[in-house]
């Protein structure tokens, strides 16, 4: 069972929770597989989707997980709602218990959000990504997709690719990945890297075609744009040049290894269309294992009311 | 607490041998047979009933792994219910299933066993084939058709079911009484 009652961030998970939510994932991706992929579990819960901020994915992977789950399930967005007259946070989400919901999945701009409303409200709180904070669900399916492939992964060689300042991704995989032993190399421009970030036990490289040879799985990144006030390198064309990935490369390494990308990819930047397509890549088993890890996460923090 | 035998080897054996012959009895001509052993301890069961079917068929039944955590009705009501694999490598619609599970008590996992199993498709007849049939324990309309040995249980009774396959050095089936 999972000591918390609630998803905040890999940070405050163990090791062992880990694994019990990637065992229980694995037997929801079976369930998916069947000719009826509904399970009547969660039929007695309300789950809200409140997402603060834009998403496209992670909102349809938890609204089919919830729904999967036989849940009921509510959805709202800060735009077009009463956030924009002026409503604070904690209001927002109370107003939405008063109406007998158990679990929120929250998504919110702000770094910590998720973690303000687990202290003010009772309900099951599930981060769904807080600002440049922590992604844990995301975090959690790459988890299971490099299982899948690569098998246990102490001692395997991962290497986060691409704007890690930005990235709740990175953060939250950085952290799971530590967990189970892996090795872990960030890669990028200088700026795009956080000072101190050594300080969690990771290396930090410039040079993304040694960083590929070194690693049994690169998990590239997106630019995130909309996040940079300012600039951060000269133009895009350049930093596809220095830090893209195209098929190339991947074929000049002496190994096969593992392409992942959290999405949405921004082609021809981070990642060429031949590389992001090429059979070293397992973006589109990322978002079907991201269903089943919703569906375990949610299942198992519906058991701690 | 007491623990008394209640079956092992070699009235185990003669009492699977026993449930396939009832089980051959009533084979419906143009329909297959499949096997589905209930997780966790019912599909030691069902391989034992398989290997015993195929002594006396031309082909081995296929066998299966049903797994109803998803599918219980005290899902929040009690502390941890961990899911264990399921793994079907057939199609059931039109054919006979045989559910097969170790212990049947109150019949609550017989009837979320049926639910997990009606995802998979319709199957043409579903028996139920249990080795020990608790009595008078039953909370649902449920009744087996194949019994290994019927045993009349009190609320502070337990069978305890210990198969080779999971680490034991013989296969046993006890009844514990906690005083």
């Amino acid at each position: 069972m999972l000591k918390s009652p609630h998803l905040l961030g890999i940070k405050e998970l163990d090791e062992e929770s880990i694994h019990l939510i990637v065992k229980t994932a694995k037997e929801f991706k079976e369930v998916l597989n069947r000719p009826i992929k509904k399970v009547p579990s969660l039929r007695d819960v309300t789950i809200a989707n409140v997402f603060f901020e834009n998403s496209t994915r992670t909102r349809l992977s938890f609204e089919l997980a919830e729904k999967r789950l036989s849940a009921d399930t509510i959805n709202f967005s800060a735009s077009g709602s009463s956030v924009k007259k002026g409503e604070t946070l904690l209001d927002t989400v109370n107003n939405i218990l008063a109406m007998k919901v158990d679990m929120i999945v929250m998504r919110h701009a702000s770094p910590g959000a998720p973690h303000y409303l687990a202290k003010h409200i009772k309900a099951n709180i599930i981060n769904a990504g807080d600002g440049t904070h922590e992604h844990p669900t995301q975090a959690l399916l790459d988890t299971f997709s490099l299982q899948e492939k690569l098998g246990d992964l102490a001692g395997k060689n991962i290497a986060i690719i691409g704007d890690i300042l930005h990235s709740r991704v990175a953060l939250s995989n950085i952290y799971a990945l530590k967990k189970q032993g892996a090795n872990v190399r960030l890669c990028g421009p200088s700026t795009l890297i956080p000072k101190h970030i050594q300080s969690l036990g990771v290396e930090v490289s410039h040079d993304v075609a040694s960083t590929l040879k070194w690693c049994d799985a690169a998990n590239v990144l997106r630019i995130q744009l909309e996040r940079q006030q300012i600039k951060y390198f000269p133009s895009l064309r350049e930093y596809a040049l220095t830090f893209g990935i195209n098929r190339k490369m991947l074929e000049e390494l002496p190994k096969e290894i593992v392409l992942m990308h959290p999405g949405p990819i921004n082609r021809g930047v981070e990642l060429s269309s031949d590389a992001a397509d090429s059979p070293h890549s397992i973006i589109l088993d990322q978002v079907e294992n991201g269903v089943a890890v919703r569906m375990a996460v949610l299942y198992l923090l519906a058991q701690r009311q | 607490m007491t623990r008394k035998l209640i079956l092992s080897s070699p009235l185990l054996e003669i009492t699977i041998s026993r449930l396939c012959q009832e089980l051959i009895e009533n084979q419906i001509d143009g329909i297959e047979t499949v096997i589905l052993g209930l997780q966790p301890r019912g599909i030691y069961f069902a391989e034992k009933i398989a290997q015993e079917l195929s002594k006396h068929l031309p082909t081995t039944p296929l066998i299966g792994k049903l797994d109803a955590t998803f599918y219980r009705d005290d899902y929040r009501r009690r502390e941890q219910l961990a899911p264990n694999s399921t793994d079907i490598p057939f199609l059931i619609e039109n054919k006979r299933v045989i559910l097969c599970d170790d212990v049947l008590a109150t019949g609550r996992m017989v009837r979320s066993a049926l639910d997990a199993m009606n995802s998979f498709g319709r199957p043409a007849k579903v028996e139920l084939c249990v080795l020990i049939d608790r009595i008078y324990n039953r909370d649902l309309p449920i009744h087996p058709d194949y019994v290994g040995k019927s045993v009349n249980t009190m609320a502070t009774e337990k069978v305890l079911v210990e198969w080779k396959e999971q680490g034991f050095t013989s296969d046993k089936i006890w009844l514990i009484t906690n005083q």
